[in-house]
């Protein structure tokens, strides 16, 4: 017995000797350790947790989430009241979030496209003007900048009770309330005219493709845009109000104090919605004007000399180019974006942060199962742009051949 | 170097590194759970001696509500709860100036009382069943008899919550007021739109900029607040409570000394109106004849062991450095501050409001 246990150990101390001894041995004993320290880290940090809750007397579970959430909540994009659950509550507050980030994403990306290529510009005053803009905005406080936007927004708008007699109904209005439309109401027949703008859409992608390859081909130029325009706006439109336009709209109407009915997209959230804008837009005109400059002057200069104009130039030869440089911040950029419209908690637009890990913290307590839930939204958010991005960058790469 | 040792160099750096965290972590886990039950740093049990061990107490205040807890320009702190803390620092340092003030969001209020970063909780807190049984709290009793309430614009012409239908709402999140507003607007039948913003300076902004038709809080905080308004006789408060809101000043659960104390300080303050004594004739009553004030200035009893105190002249010194609950109410949120609110409800109990504290004895 102590013959064998004395032999095991001579060979484990041999084997590790020999393992010490190899490069990839080496490696292999430094993952080891490393995984468990990080193990031993995480175990220490749940363990933590879990003690300093029994100690003041909190038990963890979900089932909160099933429960009734009592409150109100301004902008909802599904059906919620106050006797749904704290469950749902989160998916609105969810959704809330989602819209802002991904309108603020485009709209950031145009307007920081447009900065980018203007501060490129030959023109002196165009070029000083977007530099001041980046300038500015880029070195402002996000939080403030908020604020400051929310008020300037705000304060110049009227009040529905200024604008409106009392019973008296409107179809479109900006107010300080935000911006309040008829709701539509979509009757019999109008699903042909989905298909029928789904059918546009198809059309005007396999109209595009044709031409970009006969163009390849041949070298002739077929008109796009126009035919596109038609077929996605124009071909719906003529079926919508051939069928009599089969669409009803719910006015708002005012009452005593404000308006009654109809749609609103609240002004809080055209202030975040400007305010993050704004900002991440002077990031990204830095990372386009940076991507453009990485490219070599030459390239330009060659497309200048085959005939081309500037803004050809940089539509199809520079831009393409600089995307490969350009994607990867701005990837950060979209993800930045994102994660600081958790600011929207500041001036009560509804998001993730303010309804969720605000309200139904305070009433339920559960602090731990609801940041948990808030940090993996906005995780799960991170990584799904982070991956499309990562998709697209690989298609926009450079093939070696 | 080549670029290969280099690599190798830092990855034995990033494992010593690794090793070194996780065992420190490791070692002061170990100390901890040897050293006694301090997780968090939150301490049970031990909070007198710490208070003492570190000359004042951490008192948790709100981030500016006239009249309740508002600092000036100087950072000086004054209001209705300020004065609480001062008087429970004068229970145990006969100084009323040994107070830390941490200016809390409503949200992280009780997290910093449940993790020891603060002492005593006086923010204008409502005590609700849930708060003080399931979130490892305990209310020590009420300061201010409040109820959560309306203002709105005068010319508007409303004169009761009633008439409230189709009004846009602002108030701010982490409070109860929301949920009160909900449950009152469902029970009316009445629509609204609630636009909840994270701190009262924004409600206040939003509000006076007519973002919404009705401003909901605490009856005492739509005072404090309405002097910040860019007109205040331009708004008003509807007469209606549409709930009970008690504040008082909390502490952990666990801590029944501790506890003790605070509420003894609250109570002592609430008596010494009751005995008519104040700041300015306590000195007076030192050697009074009255068994019951006797006890209270502490010529007789040892009230001051019982709760762990130095100075059998605790209450004594409360009102000679504080004053009594009328004193204090009347240089804060009384008719004569700005927020100009009238004893009502609170009120002692003699003189028909509900104020009332169990006798020294």
């Amino acid at each position: 017995m102590s013959e064998m246990t004395g032999k095991t150990l001579a060979r484990t101390r041999w084997s590790l000797r020999s393992m010490w001894a190899s490069r990839k041995g080496r490696g292999v004993i430094y993952q080891v350790i490393m995984f468990a320290a990080l193990f031993l880290l995480i175990l220490i940090l749940v363990s933590n947790v879990f003690y300093n809750m029994e100690q003041r007397g909190l038990k963890a579970g979900f089932g909160f989430l099933n429960r009734t959430a009592g409150f109100g909540i301004v902008q909802t994009l599904v059906s919620y009241n106050e006797s749904s659950t704290y469950g749902r509550a989160f998916v609105v507050a969810l959704l809330n979030t989602i819209l802002v980030a991904s309108i603020g994403v485009v709209l950031a990306t145009m307007l920081g496209f447009t900065v980018g290529v203007m501060r490129l510009s030959p023109n002196w005053l165009v070029a000083r003007v977007a530099a001041i803009y980046v300038e500015t905005f880029r070195n402002i406080p996000l939080l403030l900048q908020i604020l400051f936007w929310y008020v300037a927004i705000l304060k110049p708008l009227p009040s529905p009770i200024d604008i409106f007699q009392q019973g008296e109904s409107f179809a479109l209005s900006f107010n300080n309330r935000g911006l309040v439309f008829a709701t539509p109401l979509p009757q019999e027949g109008f699903s042909l005219v989905l298909w029928v703008l789904s059918v546009g859409v198809l059309g005007s992608i396999a109209w595009s493709w044709y031409a970009r390859r006969r163009q390849l081909q041949k070298g002739d130029q077929l008109p796009v845009f126009w035919p596109c325009l038609a077929a996605i706006v124009g071909l719906p439109a003529i079926v919508f109000f051939l069928l009599g336009s089969p669409m009803d709209f719910a006015k708002p109407v005012m009452a005593r104090f404000t308006y009654e009915g109809g749609s609103t997209v609240v002004i809080e959230f055209f202030a975040l919605l400007w305010a993050l804008v704004i900002y991440t837009a002077a990031f990204i005109a830095e990372i386009v004007r940076a991507g453009i400059q990485g490219i070599p002057y030459g390239q330009s200069e060659a497309a200048y000399s085959l005939g081309l104009k500037r803004t050809q130039t940089l539509k199809l030869v520079t831009i393409p180019q600089a995307l490969r440089i350009i994607i990867p911040p701005l990837t950060s950029q979209y993800l930045n974006l994102t994660k600081n419209s958790s600011l929207a908690a500041a001036i009560a637009y509804p998001d993730l942060v303010s309804v969720f890990a605000g309200t139904a913290l305070n009433q339920t307590g559960r602090a731990i199962e609801i940041m948990f839930m808030t940090l993996s939204v906005y995780l799960s958010l991170s990584l799904l742009t982070s991956f499309a991005m990562n998709l697209y960058q690989r298609r926009k790469q450079l093939v070696e051949r | 170097m080549n670029q290969e040792s280099l690599i190798r160099k830092l990855r034995g750096l990033f494992v010593f590194f690794a090793v070194g965290l996780g065992g420190a972590l490791l070692l002061s886990q170990t100390a901890l759970a040897l050293g006694g039950s301090s997780g968090g740093g939150g301490d049970y049990g031990n909070t007198l001696k710490e208070v003492k061990d570190k000359g004042y107490v951490q008192c948790g205040v709100s981030q500016g509500l006239p009249g309740f807890s508002n600092p000036d320009d100087a950072g000086n702190w004054s209001g209705l709860d300020v004065e609480f803390c001062r008087a429970v620092a004068t229970a145990i340092f006969n100084d009323p100036d040994k107070v830390q003030y941490s200016p809390l969001s409503a949200k992280v209020r009780f997290e910093s009382l449940r993790s020891g970063e603060i002492d005593v909780l006086a923010r204008n807190t409502t005590w609700t069943f849930d708060r003080d049984v399931a979130l490892g709290l305990e209310f020590v009793g009420v300061n201010y008899y409040d109820g959560q309430g309306f203002m709105v614009r005068k010319n508007l012409g409303v004169n009761s919550s009633s008439e409230l239908n189709n009004v846009s709402v602002c108030t701010n999140t982490g409070t109860t007021t929301e949920l009160n507003a909900a449950d009152f607007f469902r029970a009316n039948k009445l629509k609204y739109k609630i636009v909840a913003f994270e701190k009262a300076d924004e409600v206040v902004a939003a509000y006076d900029a007519g973002r919404c038709d009705v401003y909901t809080t605490d009856r005492s905080g739509l005072a404090a607040q309405r002097t910040k308004l860019s007109n205040p006789r331009e708004h008003k408060v509807l007469p209606e409570i549409i709930s009970k809101e008690p504040l008082g000043p909390v502490v952990r659960q666990g801590d029944e000394q501790w506890a003790d104390i605070v509420r003894w300080v609250l109570n002592a303050i609430i008596i010494a109106e009751e005995l008519e004594l104040t700041s300015a004739n306590i000195a007076s009553h030192k050697d009074s004849d009255n068994p019951k004030i006797r006890r209270f200035v502490g010529s007789e009893g040892e009230f001051a062991t019982a709760l762990g105190l130095d100075d059998n002249a605790w209450a004594y010194n409360i009102v000679a450095k504080v004053g009594n609950y009328s004193e204090i109410y009347e240089r804060t949120v009384g008719p004569k501050t700005p927020l100009g609110l009238s004893r009502g409800d609170n009120a002692l109990w003699t003189k028909g409001g509900i104020l009332y504290a169990p006798p020294m004895r």
